[in-house]
């Protein structure tokens, strides 16, 4: 079978996969799709390493499946990356989702549209044509607004959360459409082969207008601040394989997109692109990390990273075409190896923690961390999975995590003093973006598991909290080991990476990376022992253990009550909560949170002296969607409550309507003519 | 090789027992100048002895990040002094000197133990924990530009290129960039290891805690390892800094005469910057929690004007 019919195998695949959630039974209704849809993975997957072991695309053509335009199929190198991206999340999501199902994912509708929005992630980086592009595009975004609507019978906010993200993402692919249309007219062929050969040569104007729109476009897909709002608002919503694979895949086609057509199709741009790509990725990434670390919803606080590391990929990516501006190939390959290893790893990340997110929501029946606490007892595994996967996130050594972020920072570090005054402003800003972010992120994270998971319980569900089926541990497991193996090994990861970087993007410096186990930048003076410093830090964990045993005089522990400065009775009520804990980080960011605190006192009515009742009320919005989204909705909203006055259910009036429309129309023809 | 991991096994040992001496040493600096007499300088030590030989004893809500945090936390710095150019320029596995990697690596630590704060639930811990993630975060900035503005003068910020390079051309010390660059860092040294004015380490009013809360709960063998943790960090980064500051002394091969006088050297220094410290703690205040942003901001400041030195000095 040669890799074509594999990707075409593939995609029958996952459409049959959809159709066994509808055919099948209700109790081997959800298997059966999963056993189909992993069947579609795994050839979509073989292709793709095909394509990246020989770095030659796959092109398939048929003009009879889509109308009009037909369907091409152009599978390159940089597409089977995140074809491979995608499949590592969407096997374990969906193995996951087995154990899930009763929570959402069970129902006609879900079984079959879950395989089917599996496939269009898997399909669109196989896109060769703007049709083909568009059709797999708007499938992806209408299967994951239905996900997104699943639980809207039991409550109200999935139905305003996906109103949110049905603006936003069709806004965005509107936007996409019109860029492709211009290149398209442009370039005399709707194919991106055709675009990739006439776009170097288009008028600055014309190439601006394509790359901005593309990127505000695909920007919203991939949550970048200002588009971001729909995702604090549909992951908690969505059943958490679904979250799974919008925040660690859907999100990383957005930012497929930015690549495509900023590099592959145009072919680089004037500086001032990318000043706007790395202000962006700077700006999302605080924010993002800001509003994580004072989230008290773990699945919020998970769609807040999610903006802070796409962010992260994008002052990458602004950093590598920086670079590429001002001739230096070496640099720009490295940023944009950097970008595609902070995706990766954030797809196996994101992945597991939004799976385990789940996990802890069905054991508990909440994903407030305010009535978590304890977990860590009461679901040992899970628990486990939660802190590695929040480690590697945090870009802790040795885990993949760190890896991006070493590779980012080297780049910029190479970058900092290139002679050309934008990027040296801009190096140093981005150094102190990432710094702060990542320092942020430590706060989020500790706060996730350490009031998650340590501690008393807060709740009656989570007091009563028991581990979950095997098969979703296993699931959270196999991301969690991506997450170890990439970081103790990145030599695993690096070649596909690197690969995608040189026979796609063309351009960027050639071989970048020199493999043992150890990473080395070529050309630059930098060296990564990943592997060593795992087993360094292991070798010193077990020589301390033992030095403390042997020093010990009595090396057993005796379980006491905890001091806690002598209180007499520790009861949960008294230990932080996710808002205390985020409190100091509020108040010293207040101007950028804006949090709204409320503080009403009643007294008692014989004395004013007297206190009845003290109730404290403390919110922290979302200050964009405050500030810039609302104004909007409310104009919006007057608008149709005004419109309203035109529909008031009399024939009369609408026969009306529509005999001045005709005049209207007529009076216009006669003019023209 | 051999000679490599020797001298790396002598930074390990040297900071392993410096770093006890060194809080003795800048406990008695301190009483000396309020008038006191002040305890022994090894008392750290005999201290450190004592809890050994006591109970080890575990909170009934903790698990077992309550006992794995203390061991991470000297593991890691451990590796870090074992891999740093202290006391020679040749440490083994020198290639991981990386300063980006050295400072992760002190995250490892700082972060397993913000979460074993938070392990016993009880209020202090959680307290402790959400102050110390806060000031970490805030400090990070400051850092990671400041190692940006050192890493220019050898093109990497590979700590044993740095300090080779600093030593080839010492005319590299007094540049703006480097000047403005340790400064920042020493702030952020003093913010990390959680010294006045941003944390009192010998405190008694829980309110005012941070470090100190984050560990209430440890004692005997465990508050013994923690100790040792603490005072290994303090002297780890405080070695880094003079290292960079002046790297004279460093020995440049491994003949075990040129190490005796690396350790020597590092010893005096690491002392002379203590000593230094204390007086300027005796002299100062602990600040208020939510001034210490400004402190970290202004640091952040210097950081960056060293970067923008750099490229209009060069």
């Amino acid at each position: 079978m040669n890799a074509g019919t594999l990707v075409v195998t593939g995609a029958v695949l996952g459409l049959g996969a959809g159709i066994a959630g509808v055919a099948l039974p209700h109790r081997s209704r959800v298997t059966g799709a999963a056993v189909l849809l992993w069947g579609a993975c795994a050839l979509e997957g073989v292709a793709a390493v095909h394509v990246l072991a020989t770095g030659h695309a796959v092109v398939l053509h048929s003009s009879t499946i889509l109308p009009l335009t037909g369907v091409e199929v152009m599978l390159s190198p940089l597409g089977a990356f995140f074809v491979l991206l995608v499949a590592l999340v969407a096997v374990p999501a969906t193995l996951h989702g087995i154990g899930y199902a009763r929570h959402g994912l069970a129902s006609r509708t879900a079984a079959c549209v879950f395989p089917i929005f599996v496939t269009s992630l898997l399909l669109v980086p196989t896109a060769g044509s703007v049709a083909t592009f568009m059709v797999l595009w708007e499938l992806m975004a209408l299967t994951s607004l239905l996900l997104v609507l699943v639980g809207h019978g039991r409550r109200a906010e999935a139905r305003s959360a996906a109103s949110w993200y049905a603006v936003l993402t069709q806004g965005g692919a509107a936007l996409i459409l019109i860029a492709w249309l211009v290149l398209a007219a442009h370039s005399g062929g709707q194919s991106f082969a055709a675009m990739g050969h006439h776009a170097r040569h288009l008028a600055p104007a014309v190439r601006g207008l394509v790359f901005v729109l593309a990127l505000i476009g695909f920007g919203s897909k991939a949550g970048v601040v200002p588009f971001h709002v729909w995702l604090p608002k549909a992951h908690p919503e969505a059943p958490s394989p679904v979250s799974a694979l919008m925040s660690g895949a859907m999100v990383a086609l957005g930012v497929y997109g930015i690549v495509l057509v900023g590099d592959a199709l145009l072919g680089g741009g004037p500086v001032w692109w990318w000043l706007a790509v790395l202000a962006l990725g700077a700006v999302s990434a605080l924010f993002g990390s800001l509003h994580a670390a004072s989230s008290t919803d773990v699945k919020r606080l998970l769609a807040y990273s999610t903006t802070d590391n796409v962010g992260l990929a994008l002052l990458a990516l602004g950093a590598s075409g920086l670079f590429a501006a001002t001739r230096h190939p070496v640099l720009a390959s490295l940023g944009l190896v950097a970008t595609l290893v902070l995706m990766l790893n954030h797809a196996a990340v994101k992945g597991a923690l939004f799976l385990a997110a789940g996990s802890v929501q069905m054991a508990t029946g909440s994903s407030d961390l305010d009535r978590l606490g304890g977990l860590l007892r009461r679901m040992p595994q899970t628990g486990a999975l939660f802190l590695v996967a929040a480690a590697a996130i945090t870009g802790l050594p040795p885990l993949n995590g760190f890896i991006g972020e070493w590779l980012l920072f080297q780049s910029l570090l190479h970058g900092a003093a290139t002679g050309n005054t934008a990027t040296d402003v801009a190096v140093p800003l981005a150094v102190a973006a990432l710094a702060l972010t990542a320092g942020l992120t430590v706060v989020a994270f500790v706060k996730a598991v350490g009031i998650g998971f340590l501690g008393r319980p807060r709740s009656q569900g989570a007091d009563e909290a028991v581990e979950v089926p095997v098969t979703m541990r296993l699931a959270v497991g196999l991301l969690v080991a991506v997450c170890v193996v990439f970081g103790v090994v990145p030599a695993l990861e690096l070649p596909a990476v690197e690969r995608a970087v040189r026979t796609a993007v063309p351009g960027v410096g050639s071989a970048l990376l020199a493999h043992g186990v150890d990473v080395q930048l070529v050309g630059l003076r930098g060296v990564l022992a990943p592997t060593e410093l795992a087993g360094a830090m292991a070798v010193a964990v077990v020589g301390v253990m033992v030095l403390r045993r042997s020093l010990s005089r009595r090396p057993t522990a005796r379980v006491v009550d905890a001091w806690g400065c002598g209180r007499q009775l520790q009861t949960a009520r008294m230990q932080y909560t996710a808002t205390s804990f985020a409190e100091p980080v509020q108040r010293v960011f207040d101007d950028v949170l804006r949090p709204v605190q409320d503080l009403d006192v009643t007294h008692v009515a014989e004395s004013r002296y007297v206190i009845e009742a003290v109730t404290f009320h403390n919110a922290v919005d979302d200050a964009i969607e405050r500030g810039l989204y609302r104004p909007v909705v409310r104009v919006v909203r007057r608008c149709g409550q005004a419109a309203r006055a035109l529909q008031p259910g009399s024939v009369h009036r609408y026969l009306g309507y529509g005999l001045g429309a005709l005049v209207i129309v007529l009076a216009a023809l006669a003019m023209i003519g | 090789m051999v000679g490599a991991g020797i001298s790396s096994a002598v930074q390990v040992a040297v900071v392993a027992v410096g770093g006890p001496v060194l809080l003795g040493v800048m406990r008695k600096v301190r009483c000396r100048l309020e008038g006191r007499v002040g305890a022994p300088v090894l008392q750290p030590l005999v201290d450190i002895r004592k809890l050994f030989r006591k109970e080890r004893l575990r909170p009934d809500q903790a698990t077992w990040i309550f006992a794995l945090a203390p061991v991470v936390l000297v593991s890691t710095v451990a590796v870090a002094a074992a891999v740093t150019p202290l006391v020679t320029t040749h440490p083994a596995f020198g290639a991981g000197s990386d300063l980006f990697v050295l400072v992760y690596l002190l995250l490892v630590g700082s972060t397993i133990l913000a979460l074993a704060g938070m392990d016993a639930g009880t209020a202090f811990g959680g307290m402790g924990s959400s102050r110390a993630v806060t000031i970490g975060a805030l400090a990070e900035p400051a850092l990671l530009v400041s190692i940006l503005a050192l890493s220019a003068t050898a093109h990497s910020s590979n700590l044993a290129a740095i300090v080779r390079a600093t030593l080839a051309g010492p005319g590299s010390v007094a540049t703006p960039q480097r000047l403005f660059a340790l400064g920042s860092l020493l702030i952020v040294i003093v913010a990390e290891s959680g010294r006045l004015p941003v944390d009192n380490p010998a405190t008694h009013l829980e309110l005012t805690m941070v470090h100190e809360a984050m560990v209430l709960e440890y004692a005997g063998p465990d508050l013994a390892v923690v100790t040792v943790g603490e005072a290994m960090r303090l002297t780890l980064l405080l070695g880094i800094f003079v290292n960079l500051v002046a790297p004279w002394g460093v020995a440049t091969t491994t003949h075990a005469a040129d190490i005796a006088v690396g350790v020597a050297s590092l010893a005096a220094k690491v002392a002379l910057l203590g000593v230094a410290l204390s007086v300027f703690e005796v002299s100062t205040a602990k600040v208020r929690l939510f001034r210490i942003p400004e402190l970290l901001a202004g640091a952040f400041v210097l950081a960056l004007l060293g970067v923008v030195s750099g490229l209009v000095v060069k």
